[in-house]
């Protein structure tokens, strides 16, 4: 995947198939210490060791539907790439937190990409689930939670074609401000 | 830049606008396994909400769902209208998404040609 960004989405659908009600994302980068993290939280069905330390075998994998599983492989090898890793967290019963690390100046890393379509997509297609979202570039942070949007719109839905014009606008525009105008 | 202040406002014009609330509407569904996103599911997904703003469809509830395992016909969309089969779509690129919501969910006529399968619920 050429984007770290569609690597999110891949990770968010895990903790969707995990059961997950609540999601937590956070994205930060640090010049100073050149590291770029991405951690996902959720309060899923969560692993157990052994199923820990197989996630990453592209030929473990949950579904039924077919044999291999590349999402966590693929994160796995691009972080690793990049002078990074990943790591997984987890307890049955408790969720799973999941932590890519990259080089932020490494040439091989690939780009956030478009951050804002990733995070609509989640928001408006699973309007069933809490999503938490905080985006750090250095001094510079956005924060959105599901919990206070839905708390606006009540029993307007989130595609409702006006919320997603804002939505857009509004994921778009602050995700550019903390690249100083221009998109990741 | 807008702030969750102008939702406020939006929310406050939209609950005088309301009149009848359309439930049951129509489905659409995409495939957002790895193999969905590898094969540009999240623009395809990008591409329905951008419609869906652009024609000011009300009644559309937008899922993402997991891997079906027709990996290889991914870019994979569902449209459910309801009371009708729910329709499969296959290899789906952004460029084909204002004809299937313009043919399909709009005027409930089935683009045959991008079809991979169909389901009686």
């Amino acid at each position: 995947m050429h984007e770290l960004s569609l690597h999110i989405l891949d990770l968010v659908q895990n903790s969707l198939e995990a059961g997950a009600q609540t999601i937590w994302l956070g994205i930060v980068e640090d010049a100073e210490a050149d590291k770029l993290t991405i951690r996902i939280t959720d309060d899923g069905k969560g692993m157990d060791e052994a199923t820990v330390s197989r996630a990453t075998d592209p030929f473990v994998t949950g579904r039924t539907t077919r044999k291999v599983g590349l999402g966590l492989p693929l994160i796995q090898m691009t972080a690793t790439q990049c002078g990074g890793h990943l790591s997984i967290a987890s307890k049955p019963g408790q969720g799973t937190t999941v932590e890519a690390v990259y080089q932020l100046s490494h040439w091989d890393r690939p780009p956030l990409g478009n951050v804002a379509d990733t995070i609509k997509t989640i928001i408006v297609a699973n309007p069933g689930i809490t999503f938490y979202y905080l985006h750090r570039v250095g001094h510079k942070a956005f924060f959105v939670s599901t919990q206070e949007l839905k708390e606006i719109l009540g029993d307007i839905p989130f595609s409702h074609p006006e919320v997603l014009a804002w939505l857009d606008n509004y994921l778009k525009e602050n995700t550019a401000n903390l690249y100083g105008g221009v998109q990741p | 830049m807008k702030t969750v202040e102008d939702l406020r406002r939006l929310r406050e014009e939209l609950k005088s606008q309301m009149r009848v609330r359309h439930e049951g509407g129509t489905r659409i569904i995409v495939g957002m396994g790895t193999c969905g996103i590898a094969a540009g599911a999240r623009e395809v997904m990008t591409a329905v909400l951008d419609e869906i703003a652009k024609r000011k469809l009300e009644d559309v509830v937008v899922r993402q769902t997991g891997c079906i395992g027709m990996c290889e016909k991914e870019v994979l969309l569902d449209v459910v209208r309801p009371g009708e089969p729910r329709i499969t779509y296959g290899k789906v690129k952004p460029e084909h998404v204002p004809l299937i919501i313009a043919e399909h969910v709009v005027n409930g006529r089935i683009v045959e040609d991008l079809v991979v399968g169909k389901i009686i619920e």
